[in-house]
């Protein structure tokens, strides 16, 4: 397994944001996560990034601590809306990105990847659309080539063209390359056409986690299965 | 990793080097004519005291600079340092890469500091050379420490990193920009006031009351009480030393208690009111009776640094704020762990 956690828990002050969280993610696999705003899924990303120390249970990556994974340069993450700093351009990133991992970055791959996406290399990142913002943060991600990509609902604010643009493109690079993939968002629709397998993620709690196959054949099949099994279709449509 | 501080840190150095090089501007075309005046008096030390007081305003204002330095150092370099990058979010993009935080940040500190102390050396520099003839004719070289030589590379060292433990703490850039301000202010008063004094034991020089120059008065203010009257002698005039204090005591060294004083002299709070005008001269002898009956008894000490003091304290400023930088950095980078 790529990703294990075990009864994982976590609580700020005297609310837990996440609760008995077990969760097994194999290797090759694209997990959708999926929730209403404030269930969870960021926390759980962030304690499985290593930004946060979970309060109670156990979180493995690539077999060991979060945090050793990600300083093995064998974790990409992308925050939620795709933070880059506005002042940089597109090849200061790269440059970021090259210091920050300076044992498996692969530059040659960031440039034709930023080549390949129309990026301009020498405008500055708060130029860029949110689109393209959100493909330079996740072209950091992929040029060190990660075994494991969390994406913290990088589309959130984008309009659905680019939304759609930037999942197929997330889907087609984890693919080609058998990277693990696990991807939040709080719209069932991002995940219809994506993922593997969905784990759904209300109060805190994992609710369902199971494949797309197991859940339907088709995108409507997919999100009916996952909205009765909440109930909660006001919620998450 | 050091590469990326400094492409961050690129627009905020340029910006100090264009407020560098604009004192440095103000102070190659002023300093001459400063120079020629001060030649001009020669030994004569009134005319040097009136050269000293003619420009006092001058040197005032570049003075101002090199005390508003390291506050804009704190509230401008240090507050936003992690601040700014926690409100953008960006804190999780660097945070994220194979580079451990703890590092991003020492790496940050380096090149800032660098910076910091280096802008603050060289402003320092600018202005102790331009003040040189100023500062020789006033002969008060403890009134200007704080604007001088080395201590204001501590004073922006600790800033810096009082601003960075503001934006830890508080995660907004603008509340720890004004934190970072109120707590420097804080910080030099306390070492001014508490922590300077013990860098050396003040000397002490002992004379007798001069009737003729001693006069009275009550300390305090408005709005914390006026206290009783007490004695008044004169500071002896030591070059460039820093007067501590100027008492007066009897051989066991016990204060002019306030009793003996008026027991001695009934009449000194008995003012005459009315306008400001010459001291009428009955009022003049009486006091000049008073101060030498006290004196048969009682006399002047003053306690103070000596000039040749003066490195002593500048390298004791610098070391108290280093190690004061030293702590704050130590607790940043502890408390940097603890940010999600």
């Amino acid at each position: 397994m790529i990703l294990e956690t075990e009864s994982l828990a976590k609580r700020y002050r005297r609310r837990w944001a996440l609760r008995d969280c077990t969760l097994a993610v194999p290797e090759g696999a694209i997990v959708g996560l999926v929730g209403p705003n404030g269930a969870g899924k960021t926390t759980l990303l962030h304690l499985i990034v290593g930004l946060l120390a979970p309060t109670a249970g156990t979180v493995r990556v690539l077999g060991g601590a979060p945090d050793r994974a990600l300083q093995a340069g064998r974790v990409g993450f992308v925050a939620q809306n795709a933070p880059t700093y506005p002042n940089l351009t597109v090849a200061d990133h790269l440059d970021l990105g090259k210091w920050l991992n300076p044992r498996r970055w692969d530059t040659t791959a960031a440039r034709e990847r930023v080549d390949r996406l129309g990026l301009p290399a020498r405008q500055r990142a708060g130029r860029l659309s949110g689109g393209q913002r959100a493909q330079l943060a996740l072209t950091l991600a992929l040029s060190k080539h990660p075994d494991l990509l969390v994406l913290d609902e990088p589309v959130a604010s984008l309009d659905p063209l680019a939304r759609r643009a930037f999942l197929d493109e997330t889907v087609a690079a984890a693919t080609a390359t058998g990277t693990a993939t696990l991807l939040s968002t709080h719209l069932v629709a991002d995940l219809a056409h994506t993922g593997t397998h969905v784990v759904v993620v209300t109060g805190g709690r994992i609710r369902l986690a199971a494949t797309t196959a197991a859940l339907g054949t088709t995108p409507a099949e997919l999100e009916r299965a996952i909205l009765d099994q909440l109930g909660q279709s006001e919620e998450l449509a | 990793m050091i590469r990326l501080a400094l492409r961050q840190f690129r627009a905020s150095a340029w910006t100090a080097v264009l407020a560098l090089a604009t004192v440095a501007a103000a102070v190659l075309a002023t300093r001459p004519d400063l120079v020629d005046a001060h030649r001009a008096c020669g030994p004569d030390l009134s005319c040097q005291a009136a050269f000293a007081l003619d420009n006092i305003p001058v040197r005032t204002a570049f003075g101002l600079v090199v005390i508003v330095a390291p506050a804009l150092v704190g509230a401008f370099w240090g507050a936003p340092l992690v601040a700014r990058e926690v409100e953008a979010g960006t804190h999780h993009l660097v945070w994220a890469q194979s580079i451990s935080r703890t590092r991003w940040l020492v790496s940050r500190l380096v090149v800032v500091g660098t910076a910091t102390a280096a802008a603050t050396a060289v402003l320092s520099a600018l202005v102790t050379w331009w003040a040189v003839p100023l500062d020789e004719a006033a002969a008060a070289a403890y009134g200007t420490l704080d604007q001088r030589d080395l201590a204001p590379i501590g004073y922006a060292l600790f800033a810096l990193a009082l601003g960075v433990c503001a934006g830890l703490l508080i995660r907004r850039t603008l509340p720890a920009m004004a934190v970072t301000l109120a707590g420097l202010l804080t910080a030099r008063i306390v070492v001014t006031e508490w922590i300077r004094p013990l860098a050396a034991t003040p000397r002490t020089h002992s004379m007798p009351l001069d009737p003729d120059t001693t006069g009275y008065g009550a300390a305090g203010n408005i709005l914390l009480g006026v206290g009783p009257s007490t004695l008044q002698p004169t500071t002896p005039d030591i070059p460039n030393a820093w007067i501590q204090s100027v008492d007066v005591v009897d051989k066991a060294g016990k204060p002019l208690p306030n009793e003996v004083l008026h027991a001695t002299c009934p009449t000194l709070d008995q003012g005459h009111g009315g306008p400001a005008g010459p001291v009428p001269e009955a009022v003049r002898q009486r006091m000049h009776d008073c101060v030498a009956r006290i004196g048969e008894t009682y006399h002047e000490v003053v306690t103070y640094q000596p000039g040749s003091r003066y490195w002593l304290f500048q390298w004791w400023e610098l070391g108290v704020f280093v190690v004061l930088t030293a702590i704050l950095g130590g607790y940043a980078l502890h408390r940097l762990r603890r940010i999600p």
